[in-house]
């Protein structure tokens, strides 16, 4: 029977530590990257309290975030458009776990939201989107899958604690019946 | 080569992020070599590390800006010049037409790019601190200098030569009028090296449409032949106590791969100039030794004026990346551009009359020792 | 390019003549060069050939940070036979490790080598605290990372869109893990085999809701090696060549929340660029075998999806029926994939074609599928939900 032969030793953490020459290392890496003009510009919006998308001129779709180029026609985006920021929840799921994997106190809702957004086709297999926390939605909204196609809108930061992030909206949260953005 | 694009050369692009200078090189290839990547181009290689640009799978940001969202496109990490090795194979293989292969730059993002040589180090030489990363470079210049009979005067001379020539190339923001006793007045920074025959940091995003014969000849005349191109690896980063010191057996290995497939044999007589690795200024003897563009001594020959603009072999004609600067792995993609821009005559203030064919050469810098030779020409 | 015809007909043949791989495991003693090195020697001998026989090295590696060094292909290159040879390394996340046979294939099918060997290797026990955190460092620094994310929160994302549009429930999915780590059982090399069953999957920690523990593969060390020739060499090297027929690789665009991600078409336009290389037009009828990428068990029906080899949503309900078991009418992952072998990201592909080697030799013992094997497609999948890499092999 193939492979004959499996080489490798396996080693606990604990033996691991007590040999000679284990080096420990951090390494120093550290970036300032240049958000560009799309990012910078929306970023700006987002301080502003809209969000802003940009027009693609050959398949008119208006992409959130906005880019300076269509991916898929290979364009550059002309206008600015700004949209209202309500659409509705693609898919959510409840996290317990953090960024290192460790338990979180609080576990945290995130989604996918598509964005009512002016060119995208109903239902089309791409669309204008953000990828946000979702709050007032219980755990048992995501997991009975009520959460998915609810109508949603950004609850933004009040103005004086925005500036310029993605984090300038707090989440997404369900809109109230008859509730127009 | 029937394209090339690029968006840049500068120490620090501040107006656009990485993606946006990606498109922008993208563009410019595209429209240059007549092609629209939505249709015309079957694949899309690029060549970056994650280390450089500060994201784990770099890879992700590829497809978009340079037209290849759901096409073929993948990342290889490696200079450029591999880039276009892959393309070639993937050419030759029958199964592609045209690639495009990007590479680009953005050290002006990187707060602390010693830190990050130095983690490119093995881990038991890390443990050394040795304060400079880049000390390997120091090594072999000490051991080549020994080897040759080269003097410090003579690596000064290619700082020279290149630093000065760079002022007439409006892509080389690194150029200074430079002279021989500045360079020797001036204190090692990595013995023996001075800090002006140590190449800095250029943003930049280059982008290259390569082609199959026939299409190239039906997309028109600017097309750009390469006749052979081959790369190698001396040893890894993790046995550098391997390495020849004061040689570099991988580029001799990528040269005498890349002259096999172009039908090479002197390259000194059969082609007409170079643009080799001048990162630190030993490398530039060093590579053209490896090259076999050394004749009886790649320093004597320097010294005679042989490899100046106006000598008998140009060697970067460009001022080289001590005059352009290294753009990390986009460098032997910046030594091709200006390669293929001499040889359709676009080359401007450096143009060089009368040639048909070059070796352009890069290596990865330290602490590898890869290599990567192409042999270059027009009909 | 249109109206230009490619040329169907490859200058040469190519073909896997040997494979060999290291125990995987959540950490080895063995440095990340001595793992390349203990599976080359592996695929080299198994294939009756020595390093000097080989003329071209492709290393496949994924995340830098995992192995904690910068330029780790530079730093792999010898331990993958890469002295004084060509030597490039493929990284397209965790794609890599079907894209390595993809890359040595042109470097085969181009003429330029006549041999090559293919190495994929991983080493995630060296970060600390936990490789996860080196997840933290995929995403984009202005619109993602502020918001915190862990890799597992993606495919949480997409594994509940999943559900959601093909109304498929935790249950039917755990039969993969189920499946997979029974099949593993009987492969030597295996991380996480075991005797597990549905009630066990939804009894596991929950990570981030529907993901939970027992749906997602191991953190792991290790490496795996291919050896790939020119038909001339290969026929000389053995008598079952397995001949790679079809290549194929896309990348969807990088805002992944810009895209419906019940299904993946980035994956479906890799296999059918490798199909149509191989010939193959009815992908559910002419593949025997096929180990799709499955880091977790929604991603091993997703891919059998994108592959063609079911319709969309159909994979669940023909998983039930025990379509897909090793005794079944199209067996996947019969040697356990990344659930029951393990998930050394790079060498988890490479494994997965190895297996196919394997199977298509009817080398695989008591992994071997009961029906005959003849054409087989792995795939790999990476980066923000939008790499796919396949190879379609066949006897």
């Amino acid at each position: 029977m193939k492979p004959e032969r499996v080489p490798g030793r396996y080693i606990r953490e604990e033996d691991l530590r007590r040999l000679p020459g284990v080096i420990e290392y951090t390494p120093t890496a550290r970036y300032s990257y240049s958000a560009g003009q799309a990012l910078s510009e929306f970023l700006r919006g987002l301080k502003d309290g809209r969000i802003l998308g940009k027009l693609c001129p050959s398949c008119r779709r208006v992409l959130v975030p906005p880019r300076v180029y269509c991916e898929f026609c290979f364009t550059p985006t002309t206008e600015w458009v700004e949209v209202t920021g309500a659409g509705r929840v693609e898919t959510a799921v409840i996290s317990y776990i953090g960024v290192a994997r460790e338990r979180l106190e609080k576990p945290e809702i995130i989604g996918v939201i598509r964005l009512d957004a002016p060119g995208h086709a109903e239902n089309s297999f791409d669309f204008a989107g953000l990828f946000h926390k979702l709050c007032g939605v219980t755990e048992d909204d995501v997991k009975s899958g009520r959460v998915i196609g609810m109508r949603v809108k950004p609850r933004w930061k009040p103005v004086h604690e925005r500036v310029g992030s993605i984090l300038d909206i707090e989440c997404f949260e369900p809109l109230q019946p008859r509730e127009v953005v | 080569m029937v394209g090339v694009g690029w968006y840049g050369f500068k120490p620090t692009v501040p107006e656009l992020s990485f993606r946006e200078m990606m498109f922008e090189a993208a563009v410019r290839a595209y429209e240059d070599a007549g092609v629209d990547p939505r249709r015309d181009v079957d694949a899309f290689i690029s060549c970056q590390e994650d280390f450089w640009e500060g994201i784990a799978i770099s890879d992700e940001f590829a497809p978009e800006p340079i037209g290849g969202v759901l096409r073929p496109t993948m990342t290889i990490t490696g200079d450029g010049l591999q880039c276009v090795g892959q393309a070639y194979m993937m050419i030759k293989s029958g199964a592609f037409n045209v690639v495009a292969v990007e590479a680009h730059a953005k050290p002006s993002d990187i707060m602390s790019p010693q830190e990050i040589y130095e983690f490119s180090l093995d881990p038991n030489i890390r443990t050394l601190k040795i304060s400079n990363p880049l000390f390997q470079a120091g090594l072999d210049a000490v051991a080549y200098m020994r080897r040759s009979g080269a003097s410090r005067e003579h690596l000064a001379m290619v700082a020279v030569k290149n630093k000065v020539r760079g002022l007439l190339n409006s892509r080389a923001s690194h150029s200074a009028k430079l002279t021989l006793d500045q360079v020797l007045d001036s204190k090692p920074v990595i013995h023996p090296l001075t800090r002006y025959e140590i190449a800095g940091f250029t943003d930049v995003a280059i982008n290259v449409v390569l082609a199959s014969e026939d299409v190239a000849r039906r997309l028109g005349d600017k097309h750009v032949w390469v006749e052979g191109i081959w790369w190698a690896t001396e040893v890894g980063t993790g046995a550098v106590e391997w390495h020849e010191w004061g040689r570099m057996p991988s580029m001799r290995l990528a040269a005498l791969g890349a002259y096999k497939l172009a039908g090479v044999e002197d390259p000194l007589r059969q082609t007409d100039f170079s643009e080799v690795e001048d990162r630190f200024s030993y490398m530039e003897l060093l590579s053209l030794e490896e090259l076999g563009l050394g004749g009886g001594g790649a320093h004597r020959m320097l010294e005679s004026g042989y490899y100046n603009p106006e000598g008998g072999y140009p060697v970067n004609p460009s001022g080289g990346s001590l005059s352009m600067g290294v753009t990390l792995e986009a460098t032997g993609l910046s030594r091709l551009l200006e390669v293929v821009l001499q040889l359709r005559g676009e080359a401007g203030g450096v143009q060089l009359k009368d040639v048909r064919r070059a070796v352009v050469a890069s290596w990865r810098g330290p602490p590898t020792y890869t290599s990567i030779v192409a042999v270059v020409s027009r009909d | 390019m249109v109206g230009v015809k490619s040329n169907i007909f490859v200058k040469d043949k190519v073909a896997i003549v040997g494979a060999g791989l290291t125990l995987f495991r959540r950490r080895l003693l063995e440095t990340p060069r001595d793992l390349a090195w203990e599976a080359s020697r592996e695929a080299l001998s198994s294939a009756g050939l020595t390093l000097k026989d080989i003329d071209c090295i492709v290393v496949g590696s994924a995340p830098d940070a995992f192995d904690g060094i910068h330029m780790k292909g530079e730093y792999l290159a010898d331990g993958s036979g890469g002295f004084n040879k060509p030597v490039v390394r493929v990284f397209v996340g965790g794609g890599t490790g079907v894209m390595v046979p993809v890359v040595a294939w042109w470097h085969v099918a181009s003429g330029l080598c006549k041999t090559v060997l293919a190495v994929g290797e991983e080493k995630m026990s060296h970060a600390y605290p936990h490789p996860q955190g080196v997840f933290a460092y995929i995403w984009d620094p202005i619109l993602e990372r502020p918001l915190g994310p862990n890799l597992i929160w993606i495919f949480a994302l997409e594994m509940r869109r999943y559900m959601h549009v093909c109304n498929a429930s935790k249950e039917d999915i755990a039969l993969v893990s189920v499946k997979n780590k029974r099949n593993a059982l009987d492969h030597p090399a295996a991380q996480a085999a075991a005797k597990i069953t549905v009630d066990d999957v939804l009894k596991s920690e929950v990570l981030v809701w529907p993901v939970q523990l027992l749906d997602i593969s191991p953190v792991s060390d290790g490496a795996a090696a291919l050896v790939l020739a020119s038909e001339s060499v290969a026929r000389r090297v053995t008598d079952t060549p397995v001949w790679v027929e079809g290549i194929g690789f896309t990348l969807d665009n990088t805002h992944w929340y810009n895209r419906d991600l019940a299904y993946p078409r980035y994956l479906e336009y890799a296999a059918r660029m490798a199909y149509k290389m191989a010939g193959i037009e009815r992908p559910w009828r002419e593949i025997d075998v096929a180990e799709p990428y499955d880091p977790f068990d929604y991603k091993e029906l997703h891919h059998i999806e994108g592959l063609m080899l079911a319709r969309r949503c159909e994979a669940p309900k023909l998983l039930k029926e025990g379509y897909f078991d090793r005794s079944g009418e199209l067996p996947t992952s019969p040697g356990g994939g990344l659930l029951g072998v393990g998930n050394p990201i790079a060498a988890a592909g490479v494994m997965k074609v190895a297996e196919l080697f394997w199977q298509l030799r009817y080398e695989a013992g008591a992994r071997q599928v009961k029906k005959p094997v003849h054409k087989a497609v792995a795939n790999a999948w990476g980066d923000l939900m939008q790499a796919g890499t396949v190879v379609v092999l066949s006897t």
